[in-house]
């Protein structure tokens, strides 16, 4: 071996170790993050916190535990729309919302659900169809930040125009600003939204399932997961889902070369699987 | 140095001389990455038809596009194209082919020869960057990685051709003076010093060449 090699192994040498580190210390679980995205995050954090190395950064957090929340945010990803892909929320509408007609009561989970434009996403698509009101959503996620924005529902007002042109290609029947309140800047979405919605901690790599649930939306979270850890983290869906309950997933998320994958089928367009 | 290149491009154009003179690509080839931006059609339009079908390794393409567009590539080279075309799904495993990244993604590649997508915020102003795939596809192959920077109006492409030559791979520019839009071959050429400047027929027949004589 050259050394150019070993050169070129070191950072991620350093990110191994930095989990590690971040795992006994702390108990968040990155280890079967996808390496190459989880690394350039890492190195973006680098001078955000002030360090030269990875190595750096690892007794930064150790010796500074602040620092940890700081880090997470680079860790976790926070990069969300609402009403993305707006062919899935249609296909939600057409294809999911008939069968959930016939449940008296309903349970909905959003695992990874970051600051939260999915979860009020699907809100506003149950109350449409009179669900909401029946319906207890779980929004999890590991980040305390994120699950505060969530919870908050207050998102930049000049991001509304993209989201209200996603909600119309989505199937959505009213005016999206029927759902937020425009104020300095900011559309706060209105408290009716999340009356229904339990925000918690949940880790996809650590917890286990907590839930009977009919419905699971997990989109653009498994691309984050090597291989191992969306096997784990499917087989959490697997277990949570009551039969002809549905999963979604991300655009280019697949089943197909999941070890759970015959527990589902294709139920719908748009990568909605159902519980088989 | 845009002016060098030119020279450079322009005397080898026709000559067969100045192409003998191409440094050598790696004797085994892993994999082949290519960013295109503005006039990246045409130019893939020129390119990707040459490859044969035998072409024994992955050639995995970033094309900036608008997010809200419907990915097209795949389906409009797939009837050009002797090699099969495809746009890979998270984790699928590396394989013989062109790869077209997913619009709104970064594409990725991970240590055990598999893609990987990511919605992490644009880089450059963009989702798919050309960055972001180049530097992991570093990562992954090092001195077997011949890398591509091709026409674009744009700076993406410049960092990750800099992360091929750091780690000992091939780097291969637009000549910008032949390119649609120069700018980006150009940051290229500045930041990374490429092995090979050169027209895009010369870029066509060096690929092909490599993909006849390389073994599966």
């Amino acid at each position: 071996m050259s050394g150019r090699a070993l050169e070129t192994a070191a950072p991620e040498l350093e990110v191994r170790l930095l989990l590690e580190a971040i795992f006994l210390r702390f108990h968040y679980d990155f280890r079967s993050y996808s390496m190459a995205s989880l690394k350039r995050r890492i190195q973006a954090a680098l001078p955000k916190l002030g360090c030269a190395t990875i190595s750096a950064l690892q007794d930064k957090v150790l010796h500074h535990p602040q620092a940890l929340n700081e880090l997470l945010q680079f860790l976790t990803v926070q990069v969300s729309d609402m009403f993305r892909d707006p062919l899935f929320f249609r296909a939600f509408r057409e294809q999911v919302v008939p069968e959930m007609q016939t449940y008296p009561s309903l349970k909905l989970w959003v695992a990874g659900c970051s600051s939260g434009e999915e979860v009020y996403s699907l809100a506003i698509a149950l109350a449409e169809n009179g669900l909401l009101e029946r319906t207890i959503l779980y929004a999890t996620d590991i980040n305390p930040d994120a699950l505060a924005k969530a919870e908050a529902g207050v998102y930049p007002l000049e991001r509304m125009a993209a989201f209200t042109e996603n909600y119309r290609a989505g199937g959505g029947t009213r005016s999206l600003a029927d759902y937020y309140t425009a104020a300095y800047g900011n559309a706060a979405f209105s408290r009716s939204l999340r009356s229904q919605v339990v925000f918690s901690d949940h880790s996809l790599a650590t917890d286990h399932v907590f839930a009977e649930v009919q419905v699971i939306s997990c989109r653009n979270v498994l691309i984050y997961f090597d291989r191992p850890l969306q096997d784990r983290a499917v087989g959490l869906f697997s277990d949570a889902l009551c039969r002809r309950g549905f999963l979604g997933l991300g655009a280019r998320e697949t089943l197909q070369f999941s070890p759970h994958a015959l527990a589902f089928r294709e139920a719908a367009k748009e990568r909605w699987y159902q519980r088989w | 140095m845009v002016a060098a290149a030119r020279e450079r491009g322009d005397g080898a154009e026709h000559a067969p001389e100045a192409l003998a003179a191409r440094p050598p690509l790696p004797a085994r080839i892993g994999a082949v990455v290519i960013g295109a931006s503005a006039g990246a059609v045409d130019a893939l339009g020129l390119l990707l038809p040459q490859l044969p079908a035998s072409t024994p390794w992955p050639v995995i393409i970033v094309v900036h596009l608008p997010a809200t567009q419907p990915s097209l590539l795949a389906s409009l080279f797939s009837r050009r194209c002797p090699l099969r075309v495809l746009e890979p799904q998270d984790k699928q495993p590396l394989a013989p082919g062109i790869w077209f990244a997913p619009p709104d993604y970064h594409l990725l590649l991970e240590r055990d020869r598999s893609f990987s997508l990511s919605i992490d915020a644009p880089v450059n102003h963009s989702r798919p960057s050309i960055d972001v795939l180049f530097e992991s596809a570093a990562d992954v192959y090092s001195a077997q990685l011949v890398g591509v920077v091709l026409t674009g109006a744009n700076s993406d492409g410049a960092s990750g051709a800099k992360a091929i030559r750091a780690a000992g791979g091939f780097v291969m520019v637009q000549d910008p003076a032949t390119a649609e839009a120069a700018a980006m071959p150009a940051f290229a050429i500045e930041q990374a010093q490429p092995q090979w400047i050169a027209s895009l027929p010369q870029i066509a027949q060096a690929l092909r060449e490599a993909a006849l004589v390389s073994q599966p």
